[in-house]
Formats: C-alpha cells, sequence, structure tokens
C-alpha cells in the first residue's frame, strides 16, 4: 500500500517537473513546480513525516511559489524561450555536464545506500512535531539562530535591492 | 477495516452536505442582513421572508450560458474555480464539529465528528491546505487575459502571503498553551473555568492574538473590509471578472465555505469550541454529544453573522493601507502576543 | 507494512537533481532557471529523508528526525534565497525589461 502510494507520486512527481523544466509558459512552470512539492509532501506523509509535508507545503507552495507567480505577473512575462533554444554547442555542453552531475552524485551515494534496507512509516508513530521542535531547541539551537539571522538579512537585503531610489 | 471506510466516507458526506447547505443559507443572511443594516427590504418574493432565494439563484446560475472569453489560456481558466472549490472544502477533514464521548453506532466506534481522527498535525494540515486556496485565485487573475482580473490577481498574492504570516504567528500562542496540533485538544485545553465561573477561553489570554487572528482571516477570505482582489469600484469584479454562470459560481461558493471555516477555527482557537467553561467539557451519550454539536454550530454562526456584519458597516483600505497594516501592525502585535503568552507560561499562569 | 525501500527514494532524488540542472543549465528565462535551483534543493531534501528513513529503520529515531531538520534548515534557506533572488530580479526587470540571462552581458568584454 505505502509502497504504491509511494511510486504513484514518485512518477507524477517526475512528470510535473519535467513539465516545470521544459514549459515555455513561466506560469505553467510555477504550477508545475506547486504539483511537484504537493507529490513530494504527499512522499513525506506517505513515510510518517507528517510534520515536513506541512512545512513543505505551507513554505514551499503557500509563500515561495506564490511569490514567483507574483514576480511573474507584476513582470507580466507571458511565454519565454523554448528549452535547449539557443547556442547548439552550450546547450549539448550544459545537458551533458547536468547528467555527468548526476551521475557523479549517484556514484558517490552509492556506497552509502543499503542495498535491502527499507522502512516503514511506523517508525514516528505519535507525531514528528514535538521531538523535532524538542531537537530544535536543544542541538540545534544555534543553526536554528542562525537561520533565523539568515532570514532577516535576506529580508532586509530584497527590500534593499527592489526599492525604488527616490 | 471496512466498518471504518464507511464510517469515514459517511462523515465525509453528511459534512460536505452541511457545508454546501451552509452556502445558501449564508448568501440569504448576507442578503437580508445588508438590507437590515442599511435600512431596506432585501430580497423577499420567493417564499417566507424570501428564503427560497438562494434556490432561485442557483438555478438562474446554472441555466447560464458558459463564456469562455477570447485568448485565455483555457486548461488554466477551467482550472482555477476547481482549485477555489476543492481547497475550500478539503479543510473540514480536521475540524472536530462536537465532544467525542466515545460514541459508537452499531456497536462500532465512530472517533466522533472528526472526518480524519488520525491526523497528528491538525491546524498545520488547515494552514497547508489553505495556503493552497490562492492558486484559484491568483490562475483566474492570470488566465482571464483581462486586465482588471491580472490586477486582482496580483493583489490577491500579495495580500495572501502578508496576512498568512500575521495569522500563522497569532496562533503560534495557542498551540504553545495547548502542547498539541490537534484542535479537539485545544477545546480539551479551554474546558474548564477560572475562580470557578470565568470560562476558560483562550481570548483572554490571547485577546491581541486572538484579534490579528480574526483581521487576518478577513483578509484571507477576501472580505470586506480587505477585498482588494475583487474591489468592484476599481477593479470591475477582480479576479473573477471573466467568469460566469457556474464558473463564478464556485468562487462564490468557496468564498462562503471560506468563512465558515474561517468561523469555525475562530470559535475552536480562541472561543472553547462547543464548551462553555465547565459546561458540555465532557458531555455523556448521544444526546450530550449532539448538544455539543448544537452549541459548537451557534457559536460559528455568531461569527458568521459578524463577517456579515462588518462587511456592511466597514469601507474598503487603499492597497498601500492594506499592506502597511498587515507588514507594520499585524506582524509586530501577532509577535507581541507570542512573547508576552510565553512570559506568562514562563511565570507559571494558568494560561 | 511493506517498507519503501531506501535505494528507490534516492533514485528519486537523483532523477529529480539531473532535471533540475538540466533546467539551470539549458534554460535562460531567470525565473525558470531559479525555478531549477529550487527543485534541485528539493532533491537534496528528499535525500535527507531517504537517509533519515533508513536510520529510522535502524532504531536510531534521534537521527532520523536529525534528517528532517536538515530538511527544514534547507526550507529556511531555500525561502531566503527565494526572496532576495525575486527581488533582484525585479531590479534588473526595471533595468533592462528583460530578465533573460543571455542579455545581461554589459560586464563582458
Amino acid at each position: 500500500m505505502v509502497i504504491w502510494a509511494f511510486l504513484v507520486f514518485a512518477v507524477l512527481a517526475v512528470v510535473f517537473t519535467t513539465l516545470a523544466v521544459v514549459h515555455r509558459s513561466p506560469v505553467v512552470n510555477v504550477l508545475s513546480l506547486v504539483m511537484v512539492f504537493f507529490f513530494l509532501a504527499a512522499i513525506y506523509a506517505v513515510l510518517g513525516m507528517d510534520f515536513l509535508a506541512a512545512i513543505q507545503l505551507i513554505v514551499y507552495s503557500g509563500a515561495v511559489l506564490v511569490l514567483f507567480l507574483f514576480v511573474i505577473m507584476l513582470l507580466n512575462i507571458r511565454r519565454v524561450e523554448r528549452f535547449g533554444s539557443g547556442r547548439p554547442v552550450q546547450a549539448a555542453l550544459g545537458a551533458a555536464a547536468a547528467i555527468a552531475v548526476g551521475a557523479l552524485v549517484v556514484w558517490a551515494v552509492r556506497g552509502l545506500a543499503p542495498v535491502t534496507g527499507g522502512v516503514t512509516p511506523d517508525a514516528f508513530a505519535g507525531g514528528t512535531a514535538a521531538p523535532i521542535g524538542r531537537m530544535l531547541m536543544t542541538t540545534y539551537l544555534f543553526p536554528f539562530e542562525l537561520i533565523s539571522v539568515v532570514l532577516v538579512a535576506a529580508l532586509v537585503g530584497a527590500i534593499a535591492l527592489a526599492r525604488r531610489e527616490s | 477495516m471496512w466498518a471504518d471506510v464507511i464510517v469515514t466516507l459517511v462523515k465525509l458526506g453528511v459534512v460536505l452536505a452541511v457545508m454546501l447547505t451552509a452556502v445558501p443559507i449564508m448568501v440569504w443572511v448576507e442578503r437580508r442582513g445588508s438590507a437590515l443594516i442599511q435600512d431596506r427590504l432585501g430580497p423577499n418574493r420567493v417564499g417566507p421572508f424570501g428564503l427560497l432565494q438562494p434556490v432561485v439563484d442557483a438555478v438562474k446560475l446554472l441555466t447560464k450560458e458558459h463564456l469562455t472569453p477570447e485568448g485565455v489560456n483555457r486548461f488554466l481558466y477551467y482550472l482555477a474555480p476547481g482549485i477555489a472549490m476543492v481547497v475550500a472544502l478539503s479543510t473540514f477533514i480536521v475540524i472536530p464539529f462536537g465532544f467525542d464521548p466515545g460514541l459508537e453506532l452499531f456497536g462500532h466506534p465512530i472517533h466522533g465528528f472528526l472526518v480524519a481522527p488520525d491526523l497528528n498535525i491538525g491546524v498545520l494540515y488547515i494552514f497547508a491546505v489553505g495556503s493552497l486556496g490562492v492558486y484559484g485565485i491568483i490562475l483566474a487573475g492570470w488566465a482571464s487575459n483581462n486586465k482588471y482580473a491580472l490586477l486582482g490577481g496580483i493583489r490577491s498574492s500579495a495580500q495572501m502571503i502578508s496576512y498568512e504570516l500575521a495569522m500563522t504567528i497569532s496562533v503560534v500562542s495557542v498551540l504553545m498553551t495547548t502542547g498539541s496540533f490537534r484542535l479537539d485538544r485545544v477545546v480539551e485545553h479551554q474546558s474548564h473555568a477560572w475562580l470557578g465561573f470565568i470560562p476558560a477561553w483562550n481570548v483572554v489570554p490571547h485577546i491581541l492574538g486572538a484579534i490579528t487572528f480574526i483581521i487576518a482571516v478577513f483578509a484571507e477570505t477576501n472580505r470586506l473590509p480587505f477585498d482588494l482582489p475583487e474591489a468592484e469600484a476599481e477593479l470591475v469584479a477582480g479576479y473573477h471578472t471573466e467568469y460566469s454562470s457556474m464558473k463564478f459560481a464556485a468562487f462564490f461558493m468557496s468564498e462562503y465555505i471560506n468563512m465558515v471555516t474561517a468561523s469555525t477555527l475562530i470559535v475552536l482557537l480562541y472561543f472553547g469550541g462547543w464548551s462553555i467553561g465547565p459546561v458540555l467539557a465532557h458531555p455523556q451519550g448521544w444526546g450530550g454529544a449532539l448538544t455539543s454539536v448544537a452549541v459548537f454550530g451557534l457559536k460559528v454562526a455568531f461569527f458568521l453573522w459578524f463577517f456579515v456584519w462588518v462587511r456592511w458597516t466597514l469601507p474598503r483600505f487603499r492597497f498601500d493601507q492594506l499592506m502597511a497594516i498587515g507588514w507594520k501592525v499585524m506582524v509586530p502585535v501577532a509577535v507581541l502576543n507570542f512573547v508576552l503568552v510565553g512570559v506568562m507560561m514562563a511565570l507559571g499562569w494558568p494560561v | 507494512m511493506i517498507a519503501v525501500p531506501v535505494p528507490w527514494i534516492l533514485a528519486l532524488s537523483a532523477v529529480l537533481f539531473v532535471l533540475g540542472a538540466l533546467g539551470v543549465l539549458l534554460r535562460r528565462n531567470a525565473i525558470v532557471i531559479f525555478l531549477g535551483v529550487e527543485i534541485m534543493l528539493n532533491a537534496a531534501n528528499l535525500a535527507f529523508v531517504a537517509f533519515a528513513m533508513e536510520r529510522a529503520g535502524s532504531g536510531s529515531v534521534s537521527s532520523a528526525i536529525s534528517g528532517q531538520l536538515f530538511v527544514f534548515f534547507v526550507i529556511g534557506v531555500a525561502a531566503a534565497e527565494a526572496a532576495v533572488g525575486l527581488a533582484l530580479f525585479i531590479a534588473i526587470h526595471r533595468l533592462k525589461e528583460t530578465i533573460d540571462v543571455d542579455r545581461l552581458n554589459i560586464l563582458r568584454w
């Protein structure tokens, strides 16, 4: 059951990622990405990570991608260049590089992954929010503070960049 | 196993039926209520007190011609109202509509009035799904190929992000004192009394949070004074300018369903859900459970009326005012509430 | 209940990563490039989740939670990045009337 749900969501995620990368309309790109993030959240939920699934939807679909759509609509970008159009040599090199990076990652990770290992979502019975919160306030307190500084810096930077000089 | 599936399906059916019935009733209340506030009669021809007016409206909308404007992106144009409806209807599965004293039907436990009783993330689920609702409006604005619709969509995206922030931060304090995301726990936490007679509703210690939350949900549901995405004086009809017949009806219904969600959330988070202090905290049997549903319904009805009341009383904000209030007032006040409640908890006060 | 094999999650992560990299390297509209970066970040998140699940399978719940915390941090960084990036696009668009990265070449000799 879990395994079938995972497979269905995985296939759908790949299909919509392809659409997000190749389609010519930026709005369709962003919407496909909304679907991708939705299916990733569904995968997290299926694996028992309910808190992560909710955060994924709230932050990515609810805020980041809405911001993307806002900018696309503000700049009124209707249609952009075709996927892989332009200089053919560079495009071929780019594609080769992307696949090479992917191959490198797979090769690097290959030794780490257990071939037979597998897990059931039962590992997180009782919800993951409480243990995540506890760890955030103990083991990972410093990174947590740091990320808030990063966010504030980004906020100030974004305002400074987008402001009209007057 | 199968019994659980059937129970869940029946609950889903009942909740859907109640929601879809609530919409025409709210439309009637809105029209008669606005007439009352503006000192006129309102619809009074169809049925007693015009009660059948929404039915006639629905028939009119159903039989109207489906218009599709030139040059629209057809797929997105048809998808947008669907997104709005689906998102509005799917938030209800984590809302407990009444107390569960261990109800059984034909000897089978039905887990109270909650469609998804095992979902631990409760409130977070509502925010997660609710945050997708904005796509319906943005897409409608974009796909319509109309400048007013586009402006409505842009406004809506900026407004939703800004007020979602204030809304989420104000809820954090409630979750903090409750120690759970589950809404039935939130109500449980409020089911006692201070000094023996003051209901221990969250609205008292979390007063700032309650105010920011209520204001933010007005913005999230696109209701006056925050209905900038469809401001008819400036944008014709905003994001749904190009929508007619049932496609318009879908947007219209989703707005009312979102109002019901917002009202249930206000009642559950800040006004004790179905409990009135210790009264109805743990009612027994079917009678008690149904009484708790009725009390909950009455409280929700009050806030639905509050929505109508505010809409016909307050004028609309300007867009720059809207953003200024969102970022310079709502967010700081919500954070202040969060800090205050934290201090109260640290001091060991009964919050 | 049948488990989801960890290598499957890693495979999905690898596929998404390559697709994201293709988007970054082959598209020239800044917003779509940015979407590619988001896809790559999410692929990395999925890898974190896969390893967290592996740990959970071997009984170490606290390292399983750590894996989810990394995802949490990545999401935070991605949000910050999106804010700055989109502000940049608006600033560039104001200057050049386009956000096609091929046209942003005034620093080229």
